[in-house]
């Protein structure tokens, strides 16, 4: 088991390891999957406001024709912001936040693979957030929009852009280093019967998600650095009058961007695909087709970028490539609807609030998923392309796919990780306000769209007829505002009562229910053995012919953890907390201002750098 | 569950109800008044009909399941462990990809119909994209005017697009953008888009793009740059005006004629100062510069018939006194990033300037 360190005491050790199990240091040294998990997650929400305050900043200022209050320049600044951070800095972190407390759970492991590089990709993404907000008191916010369109992206005076390359490729890293931690992890830890066949969807989503951020990354990393390049170096990648081409930038950013699109969907699909069966009281429906249908998903998701790109002028010949390529995804992605229609049919459908987000994403994604259809039309596509009908689209994916999957979650695992219930009654007021929210805030953007509204405009006159719509949209987005402040202190609020929980208080199915909640800092007492998908249910209940079910008896089960004779947990070693993975990715923002502010901070980030990964390399392998 | 359904069908209703009128959008996709526009349409409307049919089977059959399979108090078995059923997923991947076929076929024929440089009796026009105006060139006709896009009725007008940055000597006709690389050096990407008349099309530094418009009712229809192209993307707007083919024979003798000769006094006086101030930029045919030379617009617009145009400055102003007057004061506080600096132009040049250019008819 690679996270049990074999505790050799080194004498030439440089520096005793950190022990602190409580306070703020237990925090900044962990290495623990579940309290890195618990960090991506409060780090994600907190972006999660910031960037919903910019979105609500947007819709001020879109809320009636010709108003000025936010000038063009801060205007193109705030959208920019908001949409890298909904996609980097709230959606993708928070799947990770579900990824690395879930999976080692899920599949029976006491930690990640790296335990070290887990907290280092932590630290790298928080840094990343914190070095892009930063711009705005250093000159500026990145202002060429999350797409970052070259030659616009170039040419611009201010150093936002500039911001916007260093922040992302730190970002980028962070994400890296996990994708490949979670992927070894999840081919490599599963617990003695854990094959890939018993895995649990949400596991398997994991995996297609890190796959997918391994092989699209480093395509951003190069459109990244050619951008950098371009802006400090004076080279010409996107520079017309050079030679160099615009367009390579779009093929670039799209050829990760729509894989992106994938890594911030699927685990929505995942959590659902763990919700449904187990409110529904039934086994998720065609799990085999629910995993291949992502594992497509996951390959012809590299196959669909120019759809990104039909205005471009590419020429008919790619147009039909992307738009037949973009309308066989949709295939494997109706699968996955119908299945989870599936799951529901028959069951015995209990409307917790988790279930009660889970059913709302399908209905949601639905509408999602056809706008994206419709976009595959070519012809029909040139009219949509760049309107608010696009941004209507995505919203429907990321807000009613990834968003209220990920409430969901939450919901769902709240018990298993903090030991206590988020509050039902109030839960599902959240549920009914963020959806009433959503679909008045993103609805009528389908028909400002099709009614001539493009995209990033900061204003639009009276005369194009567009007011109605548009301030129906802004009151959504401040219902959707009500709903989140309604989340908040739900969750703050169920800290005020004592820890109480059982193990397993849905009656759910798979291996995280089997520890306590919390889970101890080693996850199981013993390493459990896995003999069938939803280990956990099949521990409970047996199948008698015709599908019928009877309960196991208590201890029944052979395999029982709690049953056997060793397991108190004491005999477990686990890897030691550490100073350098904060430390060492501390080095990166810092070499970032360095790229900018000169050579000072190039020397201090490569100085901190070094300090902290031959630390690393160097410290002792427990306390 | 209901309340949450009723919702989405009344928004959906909504949706079809407004989207079908659209009493007041006056740039809408949803009312083509061309063929090339009609084309897009003509496949959008069944395909959104098709969406539209999926989306209340699977929301019904949703909602049927909740409202079915909800749990009942008194209910005290487990449901039926079904894992699955082969044939009916197989049957539910094929069903859409047979659906899915049936919209494809069409939508490629479109494309290769669109992609198809129209045949015939034709106008060509080359758009150039600044930031953040457009400049439209006749080369048949030796005409060059901005932010409004004059074009016969009946007749396909096939667009030879390009985008181009303050370098850019303007010439009627250049062929391709490749021609000045030193005028795409600080362009960026915009987008020409009138969706009354077309679908969109990007316009890029050092690309040639192409698009077909065509109108079949005399009329104004607004466009607008779809790309984000910086400070003022949204004001970077232009009008296409639709005349029947005699009244556009007309435009085009007005056009071509010269600047009209300033009147006497504040027109004539406002000349001087243009002769002093704007020719860096700006080009007016009929006047010379102090040499004798033509003068040649630089990055910004020809101003020759300044007058007969209804907007400016991207179409984000109306042609009006006031406007003119208060553009000419100060460009960048009117529109942010305007590449047009402030002159510090008196009280008096401000009046005489704006007196000369409406006398530009």
């Amino acid at each position: 088991m690679a996270s049990v360190s074999i505790p050799t005491e080194r004498p030439g050790g440089l520096l005793r390891r950190p022990s602190a199990t409580t306070g703020v240091w237990s925090w900044i040294t962990t290495v623990d999957h579940k309290k890195i998990g618990i960090l991506y997650g409060v780090t994600a929400f907190f972006f999660f406001i910031v960037g919903g305050t910019e979105a609500l900043l947007i819709r001020l200022q879109l809320a009636q024709p010709d108003q000025a209050i936010l000038n063009p320049s801060v205007f193109n600044e705030i959208f920019t912001m908001h949409g890298i951070t909904m996609v980097f800095f709230v959606v993708m972190p928070l799947s990770a936040a579900f990824f690395n407390y879930l999976l080692p759970l899920m599949i029976g492991a006491r930690d990640v693979a790296f335990p070290r590089l887990n907290a280092f990709s932590y630290w790298a993404f928080l840094f990343a957030g914190i070095f892009i907000y930063s711009s705005w008191f250093l000159g500026g916010a990145p202002n060429g929009g999350w797409f970052g369109y070259a030659p616009n992206s170039v040419v611009d005076p201010t150093r936002g852009m500039t911001f916007y390359a260093i922040g992302l490729l730190i970002a980028g890293i962070a994400s890296t280093v996990s994708a490949v931690n979670l992927a070894v992890t999840i081919i490599n830890m599963r617990a003695p019967g854990m094959t890939l066949f018993r895995m649990p969807v949400f596991v398997w989503m994991g995996l297609v998600v890190q796959l997918l951020l391994a092989f699209s990354l480093p395509i951003i990393t190069i459109g990244l650095v050619e951008l950098l390049f371009d802006r400090l170096f004076g080279t010409h990648f996107f520079d017309p009058a050079a030679g160099g081409d615009p367009v390579l930038w779009q093929h670039l950013f799209w050829l990760f961007g729509h894989p992106e699109v994938y890594v911030l969907i699927l685990p929505a699909f995942g959590i659902i695909s763990e919700i449904l069966p187990v409110f529904a009281r039934k086994p998720l429906f065609g799990y085999q087709f629910v995993v291949f249908s992502g594992i497509a998903i996951g390959f012809i998701g590299f196959g669909v970028w120019a759809h990104h790109m039909f205005a471009v002028g590419l020429g008919p010949v790619a147009n039909t490539a992307f738009a037949v390529a973009t309308m066989i995804i949709a295939i494997p992605t109706g699968v996955k609807i119908f299945n989870w229609l599936g799951t529901l049919w028959n069951g015995d459908i209990r409307f917790t609030t988790a279930m009660l987000f889970a059913i709302g994403v399908i209905s949601m994604f639905v509408i999602g998923g056809l706008s994206g259809v419709m976009h595959a039309v070519v012809p029909s596509d040139y009219q949509q392309t760049d309107t608010y009908f696009i941004v209507a689209h995505f919203h429907y994916v990321l807000f009613g796919g990834a968003i209220l999957g990920l409430f969901g979650g939450m919901y769902y695992w709240w018990p298993k990780v903090f030991g206590r219930f988020l509050n039902e009654r109030w839960g599902k007021v959240q549920f009914w306000v963020t959806l009433i929210g959503f679909n008045l805030a993103f609805g009528p953007m389908h028909i400002l769209g099709l009614q001539g509204m493009p995209r990033r405009i900061q204003s639009y006159p009276e005369s194009l007829g567009l007011t109605f719509w548009n301030l129906v949209s802004t009151i959504g987005a401040f219902t959707i505002a009500v709903g989140t402040l309604i989340f908040l202190v739900i969750a703050i609020s169920s800290f005020r009562k004592p820890k109480q929980m059982v193990a397993d208080p849905w009656d759910a199915r798979t291996l995280e229910w089997l520890t306590t909640s919390p889970p101890p800092v080693h996850n199981f007492d013993d390493i459990p053995v896995v003999h069938s998908l939803d280990e956990l249910w099949h521990r409970k209940y047996a199948e008698t012919g015709g599908g019928r079910v009877v309960p196991v008896p208590a201890g029944g089960s052979g395999d029982d953890a709690h049953g056997e004779d060793h397991g108190d947990g004491h005999a477990i070693h686990l890897p030691s907390p550490s100073y350098f993975p904060p430390l060492a990715a501390l080095g990166l923002p810092v070499l970032g201002y360095g790229l900018i502010f000169g050579l000072p901070f190039v020397v201090a980030g490569l100085l901190i750098m070094l300090v902290g990964l031959y630390g690393w390399v160097l410290e002792p392998s427990a306390e | 569950m209901r309340r949450r359904t009723i919702l989405v069908l009344g928004l959906v209703a909504l949706a079809a109800v407004a989207g079908a009128c659209a009493p007041n959008a006056t740039q809408s996709a949803l009312e083509p008044k061309g063929p090339y526009a009609q084309k897009g349409f003509d496949l959008f409307v069944p395909v959104f009909w098709v969406a539209t049919a999926i989306f209340f089977i699977v929301e019904g059959v949703l909602l049927f399941f909740i409202i079915r399979y909800r749990h009942r108090k008194a209910r005290a078995t487990m449901p039926p462990q079904v894992h699955g059923n082969t044939k009916l997923e197989i049957g539910w991947t094929i069903l859409p990809t047979l659906i899915l076929a049936g919209v494809a076929v069409p939508t490629v024929a479109t494309i290769w119909d669109l992609a198809a440089e129209p045949q015939g009796e034709v106008l060509q026009v080359t758009v150039l994209a600044h930031q953040w105006w457009w400049e439209f060139d006749y080369p048949d006709q030796g005409i060059i005017t901005a932010n409004e896009l004059h074009i016969p009725t009946g007749q396909p007008v096939y667009l030879t697009m390009c985008a181009v940055g303050l370098g850019y000597e303007q010439q009627i006709a250049p062929s391709t953008c490749q021609d000045q690389p030193a005028a795409v050096g600080d362009s960026v990407i915009h987008s020409f888009w009138v969706p009354e008349l077309a679908g969109t099309q990007d316009v890029i530094p050092s690309r040639t793009t192409y698009l077909t418009i065509q109108a079949d009712e005399p009329g104004t229809y607004e466009g607008q740059c779809k790309e984000f192209c910086g400070l003022s993307h949204a004001y970077m707007k232009f009008k296409v005006v639709a005349h029947d083919p005699a009244g556009f024979d007309g435009w085009i003798a007005e056009q071509q004629a010269p600047a009209a000769p300033s009147p006497p006094g504040d027109p004539e006086a406002g000349a001087g100062v243009f002769l002093g101030t704007c020719t860096g930029c700006h080009a007016i045919a009929g006047l010379e510069d102090p040499n004798g030379n033509p003068l040649i617009a630089n990055g910004g617009p020809d101003l020759t018939h300044f007058a007969s145009r209804d907007c400016f400055a991207g179409c984000m102003l109306a042609t009006t006194d006031e406007n003119l007057r208060r553009w000419l004061e100060n460009p960048p506080a009117v529109k942010a990033g305007s590449w047009m600096p402030d002159y510090g132009l008196s009280d008096q040049e401000l009046d005489q300037l704006v007196a000369f250019l409406n006398a530009l008819e």
